[in-house]
């Protein structure tokens, strides 16, 4: 219950002539219910982040001494007041209320939902007909969205949906128009939601007191809910780093629907995809069987299988059979050519145990440490610069501690697309009144709640920190103390900056000097500051420098270790940071520890019971390009999809295609398995158990809702299954034994038990004792580096890898859209998300498509030196003239044929997000249809 | 079929996906680039402040006679604000005008016919008929809530400049002569009023000459209360305000909207300075750092004056303790609500709020406000330079004072009448308004508007003040009396009242929003199930947010008390 901690006073009086106690904060409604009075309700939700509106007037109490009844949900007790929550009057005004309501509805028989919560209050107070005329005007369906069913012939005017449309999530687009009876709930202009700015987050789905708006799956052709679900269990959403958790309701082992629960990170919410998206793993295409390759069918870049009949190139097979032919293909490589010869890509997509089994099989098994995953490819530069600077590559904030800043800088970053559910809670930070500055080359939908909004030049990124660095310096707005007790290499970041004067970097970055002042000041004056950061920081040649210039502003102001200040980089996968953290990487064993320090090795070797390889192991795109160079010969791929997520993907592609031995491991036949020769089929997310470790360092319960489909496997057994192949004498029999196993190697998990997450969903660590929980702000004191001092670094300015000319005059930029997850294997299969995104787009410019001569949608041919994709053009008024924006989801346009392989030199992250491009008007071409 | 299938042969797709075109901008209404640069223009430097929200929906309607949908997007965008922020906004307004993409705008006139009871009474709804056919298609005729000149029934409005006792011909004529409004010559203006002594007050008090406490005590003791209708002691209400911590405002009330009420507009007319220096001092009073005017749409020519008498006020540096800032309202009679007019200065709909907390304590743009009607501030100044012994020593019955009676009606001379506190009904008729019209017999009254309820004649000598009718049901309000004779139906009077407050609500809460609109129609319909509308009335009486719809059953709930004979007959009308 809400603001019960114990602060103020309580307040004593008397409830249906008994004497209780409200504490601080509370409500009427809120003491009664504690009391065991369950007072009808409908527009009060006591779920977070609803505030009490007091509009339906269900809830209604008499209180001594007063003309009229009140409220209970919005009304708090004074000391000695005297309540009646069951007086004849309270009770006559309850029902007549319902009376009223029960009108206007449908009838029950023909009711939208027969189990919603006011058929359900309305049974409870026994209002059934009620005497009253119905309104003479009906609203009728609106079916428009893919999503949800909008019947406002049940709607009672609560206004809970624009309280979450509004201030729970902040998206906006539900409002309440019109006055008196003919109010109305309304989408923006009134616009069919389908057609509306709607992001389907389905909040006001789930708030919905009346069934006026449902899941569209639950209700039948006359929008009459027919489907109810026979269990529920609690689990965490698989998409972004957020680490949402939520309740499937399942019926006859099928998922209906899903609802947000109250986890640390979202507090009940949601978005599209945690929501809506999970039909993909009932998908036709879906891997139920183990797949071979055909004899004599030969792998070619460019040779895609199609998913939905991969029999052109594989067979079926039983689990032995393919097994033994994975299994064998890496054997011989291993002993042929040496342990290095051979390479796995993990996921971020897995558990924390599979992420943790998979580097043990590669470390041990195969006996190199080439072994990566997708981190490369998002945040590697920010986590090299972290472990750099702070000693530590986690966030040293959660970021719903927005909840206690003032100032919030978020760079490169479009978290209302990409982490939706962090973006709400930055949202309503900037509405509590925080400053809110969002860095960013393209325009977003957080722009409309920013203070500041800096659309700074793609890639300038350096030149713009660098003079904000300067003013705080050179004005002297920095905390001396601060940086005196905790930081080293002040001196050095003076120096450095003092030429990148706002004047200076004013023509470079396109921001104006004032506004680099104005934004410095403020952040270096904020009572607490907080920057969040994305790939549009990271995924530089640059990236490292651009963390570290972000690292030196929080550092140098003294803007970490507090309550609503520090450092977050918004991690892209649901367990992205667990992976990394169970050494899903080359360079580090579990918990970051170097593979190149033998007294670490030493322990890990006891540990294992094995000899590990000194060395430290290739990168993602290095190990692309040792397959070129015959270096690396086969790969065990698990449930990664670098056929679409590498930057220049036609080189690629090309690795893969000359692998002499693939195996692949996944739900889906992924255009990486087309150059498989082995394809094992793998569990989805709701059909596992497993923890995950969102961006806030919470590690959090996965369980396995839904049985298997078909003959595939869950991961962990065919992890162990192909490590026992290769001669390790593994022997896990559930999956909490790999975890104990992990986070005995792990300090980080200190006091996080299994059993312990089983039983509180969550564990943030660091966990200073088993029943503490665990710490949202870290290095209050000083940092895991030597003597606790972090450690600036300067950045000079450097250009991106390739900047446009003549022949390539634009700038293309790469990334995510809200509907699709990555390279779009789960999120294209997902039938909702799929019709709200269903192909390519390329997002410009109103003046790119005059200048080209085009119409919104028409479609456009985009060259780079890599590779060129047609698809449709998108008409996008945040994207600045001489930008393209192409999202990385669809294989029929894939964006990363475009992308530069250029790496940044300490995070070995490719640069996609700034490249040259040629942007042309695609013609028909009629000798191709041909 | 796509062009990237013909190009990409091999390129298989995945999850059946690819194949439908996708949307060709980001989702929704996207901004029309010549609507933003017409909306830039019209805003030009105005702050883009969401409070001036209404302000600027006015600009739009004013310049291009109604809101389109993309002129409402681009001001969305320019003001930060979200599509339905807007939207919600100027839908509940009833001078604005939403018109989406594909609909046809409104006729370039409207004409707006009041049919408030006492103009029903006098013939509006033939009116409105007449007109609809003889000013054909060119023309809009709507019907309209009270416009404040009842005592020159029946009243239309063209555009929003007002026809008196209208009809067709007259209406005809004004809307041939395209009537714009234009600053009101008030009674004194600024040079009048400065002459004649005005404004010395206010120098004392801000030179310091005067105290506030001194102040406070006067007002207090001369028992001038809250004159908009709740009859809050205004003394009290300036110590409660300034017991708040600062920053305070100020919000004065002149959205005189209870049908039946045309008090402050006479006043305004008359001597609009006396209210401004009523004004100025109470804000002097409470240290108020602004000072809002909220006026109510249907008196542009006053707004304008306004407009320029505060200007001149501000030249002579009279009012350099507290900002004046005057809000125009846009058509809802629930924005004279307190606090439903703080939302409306606010820019948002006008919902009433929660109370606790009290305006005193938490009000405009959430500080502590003062909120005072017009006439209150009108009499300031003579109270505080006659002293609280000259209000005092009016009054009748054993009350004191001087109220303000709005009358209209049957009677022969209706008109704002200042009569002795605690008059009675008939006193006020024989004594004040030259008895009844000929061949009309005293019937009923309407002690205080709509919300005050009615009570027959043969209750016509209880003293009128605060606090004399509450135990007949009834109340004194803002005092807008309307008298009803043997010609009137009373039901049908009722079901007019009623359906006031069903066009009216806010439609924040269920008692009221559902309430209203159920009591209408069973009113409508014969005969009235008694049981079902004292049910109905208790409910709407004990669970409604605000005065409104705890006090719209007053007329009905009157008639099932005084008038059980009139429930047999059919339905009358006028």
């Amino acid at each position: 219950m809400a603001d019960t901690n114990g602060k103020g006073t309580s307040v004593k009086f008397m409830l249906d002539g008994k004497e209780v106690e409200a504490l601080d904060g509370e409500t009427i409604w809120q003491v009664a219910r504690r009391q065991g009075i369950d007072i009808p309700h409908l527009c009060y939700s006591p779920e977070p982040g609803y505030r009490a509106d007091g509009n339906c007037r269900a809830c209604m109490v008499e209180i001594e001494g007063e003309r009229v009844l009140a409220a209970s949900c919005i009304r708090k007790p004074s000391e000695g007041m005297k309540v009646r929550a069951t007086s004849d009057r309270a009770k006559t005004a309850q029902q007549m209320v319902f009376e009223l309501l029960v009108a206007d509805q449908p009838e029950r028989t023909t009711s939208h939902d027969p189990q919603s919560k006011f058929w359900s209050w309305a049974d409870r107070m026994g209002i059934g007909v009620g005497r009253f005329p119905e309104r003479e005007k009906m609203p009728a369906p609106d079916r428009s969205h893919v999503a949800m069913a909008v019947n406002l012939d049940a709607c009672i005017q609560c206004n809970l949906c624009v309280r979450a449309c509004r201030e729970v999530q902040v998206n906006d687009v539900i409002g309440m128009a019109g006055r008196g009876h003919n109010e109305k709930i309304v989408f923006d202009f009134d616009d069919p939601m389908g057609q509306s700015t709607c992001v389907a987050c389905g909040e006001c789905v789930q708030a919905c007191p009346t069934g006026a708006l449902m899941p569209a799956t639950l209700v039948d052709a006359k929008n009459v809910r027919t489907e109810f679900p026979d269990r529920e269990v609690n689990s965490v959403c698989p998409y972004c780093g957020v680490g949402c958790q939520l309740t499937y309701h399942i019926k006859n082992d099928k998922l209906l629907y899903v609802t947000g629960r109250n986890g640390p990170a979202n507090e009940n919410r949601l978005c599209v995809k945690g929501r809506f998206g999970f039909d993909y793993i009932s998908n036709p295409q879906r891997l139920t069987k183990p797949l071979v390759r055909k004899d004599g069918v030969a792998k070619a870049a460019d040779d895609l299988v199609d998913p939905s009949n991969p029999f052109t190139h594989f067979r079926e097979a039983t689990w032995e059979e393919a097994m033994e032919r994975a299994a064998s293909g890496l054997k011989k490589i291993r002993d042929r050519d040496g342990p290095r010869a051979l390479a796995g890509f993990g996921s971020a997509k897995g558990s924390n145990e599979e992420a943790y089994l998979f580097q043990k099989l590669v470390r041990t098994g195969f006996g190199s440490n080439n072994v990566d995953h997708c981190t490369r490819l998002c945040h590697a530069s920010s986590v090299a610069a972290l472990l750099e600077g702070v000693g530590s590559a986690a966030v040293t904030a959660t970021f719903n501690e927005c909840k206690n800043s003032d100032f919030i800088i978020v760079i490169g970053a479009n978290p209302t697309e990409n982490h939706p559910v962090a973006a709400t809670f930055f949202k309503q930070a900037a509405k509590r009144g925080a400053k809110l500055v969002v860095m960013d080359p393209r325009g977003q939908a957080l722009k409309r709640h920013a203070w500041k909004m800096m659309q700074f030049k793609n890639g300038a990124d350096v030149a713009m920190l660098n003079a904000m660095l300067n003013v705080i310096i050179g004005e002297k707005l920095y905390d001396q103390q601060y940086v005196q007790t905790y930081v080293e290499g002040f001196d050095q970041i003076a120096e450095n900056v003092k030429d990148f004067t706002p004047e200076e970097m004013e023509p470079i970055c396109g921001i104006p000097a004032d506004t680099l002042r104005e934004v410095a000041r403020g952040f270096a004056r904020a009572e607490s500051a907080i920057i969040f950061w994305g790939m549009g920081v990271s995924q530089h040649t640059h990236g490292t420098d651009n963390a570290r210039c972000l690292i030196a502003l929080s550092l140098i102001c003294g803007q970490v270790g507090r309550p609503g200040t520090g450092l977050h980089p918004l991690r892209g996968q649901n367990n992205v940071q667990g992976a990394s953290d169970a050494g899903l990487i080359p360079m580090f064993f579990p918990d970051y520890k170097s593979v190149e320090n033998p007294e670490i090795r030493a322990k890990y070797e006891k540990a294992w019971g094995k000899k590990l390889d000194p060395k430290r192991g290739k990168t993602v795109v290095e190990i692309m390009d040792a397959v070129h160079a015959d270096e690396i010969k086969g790969m065990y791929i698990m449930g990664e999809n670098p056929a679409m997520s590498d930057p220049d993907l036609n080189h690629a592609r090309g690795a893969l295609a000359h692998l002499e031995h693939l195996v692949v491991q996944d739900i889906f036949v992924t255009e990486t398995c087309s150059y498989a020769d082995v394809i094992l089929p793998a569990s989805a997310w709701p059909e596992k158990d497993g923890t995950v470790t969102n961006t806030n360092r919470q590690v959090q319960m996965g369980r396995k809702a839904l049985p298997l489909p078909g003959d595939s496997r869950q991961d962990l057994w065919i992890i162990q299954d192909l490590a026992q192949r290769l001669g390790e004498k593994w022997n896990y029999k559930h999956v909490s034994e790999v975890y104990t196993e992990m986070a005995n190697l792990m300090p980080a998990l200190d006091n996080i038990s299994w059993e312990r997450v089983e039983r509180e969903d969550h564990v943030t660590y660091p966990s200073d004792a088993p029943d503490k929980p665990g710490r949202d702000v870290v290095f209050d004191k000083g940092f895991p580096r030597p003597n606790g001092m972090a450690k600036l670094v300067a950045a000079k300015l450097l250009p991106p890898n390739e900047t446009p000319d003549h022949e390539y005059p634009f700038i293309l930029t790469t990334g995510r859209q809200l509907e699709h997850w990555h390279t779009g294997s789960m999120t294209r299969r997902a039938t909702v998300l799929d019709a709200l995104e269903p192909s390519a787009i390329a997002a410009v410019s109103r003046g790119t498509l005059v200048k080209l001569g085009l119409k919104p949608g028409d479609m456009l041919r985009v060259t780079t030196r890599r590779g060129e994709v047609e698809l449709a053009s998108r008409q996008d008024d945040g994207i600045p003239d001489g930008v393209i924006f192409i999202p990385f989801a669809y294989v029929e346009a894939a964006a990363n044929i475009l992308t530069n392989p250029a790496l940044d030199p300490f995070g070995k992250i490719p640069e996609f997000k700034f490249c040259a491009a040629k942007v042309e008007a695609a013609k028909p071409r009629m000798e191709a249809a041909e | 079929m796509s062009i990237t299938e013909q190009l990409s042969p091999k390129t298989p797709t995945t999850g059946g996906a690819g194949r439908r075109r996708p949307p060709r901008t980001p989702k929704g209404r996207q901004v029309d680039p010549q609507a933003l640069i017409e909306i830039r223009a019209l805003l030009t430097d105005r702050s883009r402040r969401r409070d001036l929200l209404i302000e600027h929906l006015h600009l739009i309607q004013d310049q291009y006679g109604y809101l389109s949908a993309p002129h409402l997007a681009a001001l969305a965008a320019e003001m930060k604000m979200a599509l339905a922020e807007v939207y919600e906004v100027a839908t509940f307004y009833a001078h604005f005008d939403v018109v989406k993409e594909g609909e046809l705008p409104p006729p370039p006139v409207t004409v707006r016919v009041c049919d408030s009871l006492s103009c029903a009474m006098a013939g509006a709804e033939k009116l409105m008929k007449e007109l609809s056919s003889k000013l054909g298609r060119e023309v809009r005729v709507v019907h309209a809530p009270c416009m404040g000149a009842c005592d020159r029934a029946p009243v239309c409005a063209v555009g929003h400049v007002q026809t008196f006792k209208a009809t067709p011909d007259t209406v005809a004529m004004a809307v041939k002569a395209k009537p714009h409004a234009h600053a009101w010559t008030p009674g004194a203006d600024f040079a009048a009023y400065q002459k004649a002594g005005g404004y010395a007050l206010l120098r004392a008090c801000i030179t310091d000459k005067r105290t506030r406490d001194e102040l406070i005590k006067i007002v207090s003791d001369s028992g001038l209360r809250g004159l908009g209708g709740a009859g809050f002691p205004t003394g009290r209400k300036w110590s409660l305000v300034r017991a708040e911590p600062a920053p305070r405002m100020f919000a004065v009330n002149a959205d005189e909207g209870e049908p039946g009420t045309f008090k402050d507009r006479y006043y305004l007319e008359r001597d609009p300075h006396r209210f401004i220096e009523g004004v100025l001092i109470s804000a002097w009073v409470v240290e108020a750092k602004d000072t809002y005017i909220y006026i109510r749409d249907e008196y542009p020519e006053l707004r304008l004056m306004l407009l320029d008498e505060i200007e001149k006020v501000e030249e002579a540096g009279l009012s350099q303790h507290t900002k004046l800032h005057l809000r125009r309202g846009a058509g809802a009679y629930i924005c004279g609500e307190e606090s439903a007019m703080i939302e409306s200065i606010e820019g948002k709909r006008g919902l009433p709020r929660h109370r606790p907390p009290y305006v005193a304590q938490v009000g405009l743009f959430g500080r502590p406000t003062l909120e005072q009607n017009v006439e209150t501030m009108f009499w300031i100044r003579d109270i505080i330079e006659k002293g609280a012994e000259w209000a005092t020593s009016q009054g009748r019955h054993e009350r004191k004072g001087f109220r303000s009676f709005s009358v209209s009606g049957r009677v022969k001379n209706p008109g704002v009448k200042l009569a002795p506190a605690g008059i009675t009904m008939r006193e006020l008729i024989d004594e004040f308004c030259g008895g009844m019209q000929d061949g009309h017999v005293f019937k009923a009254y309407l002690p205080g508007g709509p919300s005050g309820g009615i009570l027959p004649a043969s209750m016509a000598d209880i003293p009128l003040d605060f606090g004399t009718l509450e135990k007949y049901g009834c109340f004194v309000g803002s005092h807008a009396v309307v008298i009803l004779s043997d010609k009137d139906d009373i039901k049908a009077a009722a079901l007019n009242l009623m359906k006031f407050f069903e066009d009216e609500s806010c439609g924040q809460c269920t008692p009221c929003r559902v309430g209203t609109e159920k009591a209408a129609r069973l009113m409508a319909k014969g005969p009235w199930d008694v049981k079902l509308l004292e049910e109905l009335s208790t409910a709407m009486r004990d669970a409604s947010i605000c005065g409104l719809g705890q006090a719209a059953p007053n007329p009905l709930l009157c008639v099932l008390k005084y008038f059980p004979d009139e429930l047999s007959k059919p339905l009358g009308t006028w």
